[in-house]
């Protein structure tokens, strides 16, 4: 419901990430825990970069499943469609969840070469 | 590695509020591994996908900037002695009501804080301010875009227009959302939500999140018991799946049955180190 919102913020930090260099795409995780619909979020990256520094970059969304690991056994169940922390193989719960509530930006693909001494991927 | 690689050391941010991640140290460490493993992958899958493309790696959190003000928040929170708590519920679970009756259960209710989120209008904020609370409005619509929920600099606004030396207590009424309030880190002290049986017995597995994100579930409405065919046993089945350690308060705000086992809570809860909820 606030993926506006959140676009602006994504805008926010990939403006100052990107300095003025052309960017082709931004990559987010998403965990699936995070209430987030990847299509509205894509749409409203097109609303909040129109006629903005960030115009036609794409935003490019991979979903993180929910993954938890088991107290009592140590194993990790993906936990999918409803929420039950319940380990698959020893059936005990609850599950300490270490994956599915990420929201992060993690690489933006720029278009133009940088330059010299602003590399900052290898 | 350069300027933007800002790999969270913040020590907050990712789970704020949503009832883990800060339990151990190793559930921290995990969470940073997978996140090294997984961009260098992601570096090789795509080296040579476009000459003369440049990729800068950023993980950055989404909500880090809204975490940091809600830190912000809670120290301010912390120093001026005012318990803060996060109120949310779906709209019409009784929010509201269960707020009127917990300030007519105080001797001295002026010295309760109220910031009251809602889309529109001051209904809410009038019924409080008759029950004798210090009420600072936040119309969601009144140039913050009509947001569907609070979020940290919103409260941070609203905490200016109330003197916090005044005050014991203080609410967030979060605007009545079962989905976005979860999401954002107010600086409150402990989340709260209420939940009306109304709402059937399936809502903590369809709204995980939110009812993962509270310490405390207060089920509301329970002098409608005899008129709903509601399972009470199987919604706390269902609420325990999701969240394994939250307190669960029967009451009904209507006729004050069970209100005294919640301001026996918000009385314990007073009466701890504020820092300790953070």
């Amino acid at each position: 419901m606030h993926e506006l919102s959140l676009c602006r913020s994504i805008h926010q930090v990939v403006a100052e990430a990107a300095a003025d260099r052309t960017v082709a795409a931004v990559h987010l995780k998403v965990g699936k825990l995070r209430q987030v619909v990847p299509g509205t979020l894509t749409y409203c990256w097109g609303l909040v970069t129109v006629d903005g520094p960030l115009a036609g970059s794409e935003l490019v969304v991979e979903s993180v499943p929910v993954v938890g690991t088991c107290r009592a056994c140590g194993r990790d169940t993906e936990v999918e469609q409803v929420l039950m922390l319940v380990c698959v193989h020893c059936g005990d719960a609850p599950l300490d969840l270490v994956s599915g509530e990420e929201f992060l930006i993690t690489t933006i693909d720029l278009d133009d070469p940088a330059p010299a001494g602003r590399r900052t991927a290898s | 590695m350069g300027r933007f690689h800002r790999h969270d050391d913040s020590g907050h941010g990712h789970g704020h509020g949503h009832g883990h991640g800060h339990d151990s140290d190793e559930a921290h460490d995990h969470h940073h591994d997978e996140l090294g493993d997984h961009h260098h992958d992601e570096l090789g899958d795509h080296s040579g996908y476009e000459t003369g493309a440049d990729r800068i790696v950023v993980l950055e959190r989404i909500f880090d900037e809204n975490d940091r003000r809600a830190a912000e928040n809670r120290k301010l929170l912390d120093d001026a002695g005012v318990l803060t708590i996060n109120l949310m519920s779906s709209p019409g679970a009784g929010k509201t009501t269960v707020l009127e009756r917990t300030l007519g259960a105080f001797a001295a209710p002026e010295r309760v804080g109220i910031i009251e989120g809602d889309i529109e209008t001051s209904i809410d904020a009038d019924r409080l301010k008759a029950a004798g609370a210090r009420v600072s409005l936040l119309n969601t619509a009144d140039g913050f875009g009509g947001e569907c929920h609070l979020d940290a600099p919103m409260v941070a606004d609203a905490l200016k227009r109330l003197d916090l030396a005044d005050l014991d207590l203080l609410f967030v009424e979060n605007v009545g959302n079962l989905v976005c309030p979860a999401e954002f880190d107010v600086g409150a002290h402990r989340s709260v939500m209420v939940y009306a049986i109304t709402e059937g017995e399936e809502k903590p597995l369809k709204y995980p999140v939110m009812f993962r994100a509270v310490d405390v579930v207060l089920v509301n409405k329970l002098d409608l018991l005899p008129h709903l065919d509601f399972d009470l046993g199987l919604f706390r089945a269902n609420l325990v799946q999701v969240n394994p350690g939250v307190e669960v308060i029967e009451l009904s705000a209507r006729t004050g049955e069970g209100l005294g086992s919640w301001t026996e809570w918000l009385t314990a809860a007073r009466t701890a180190p504020l820092a300790s909820g953070a």
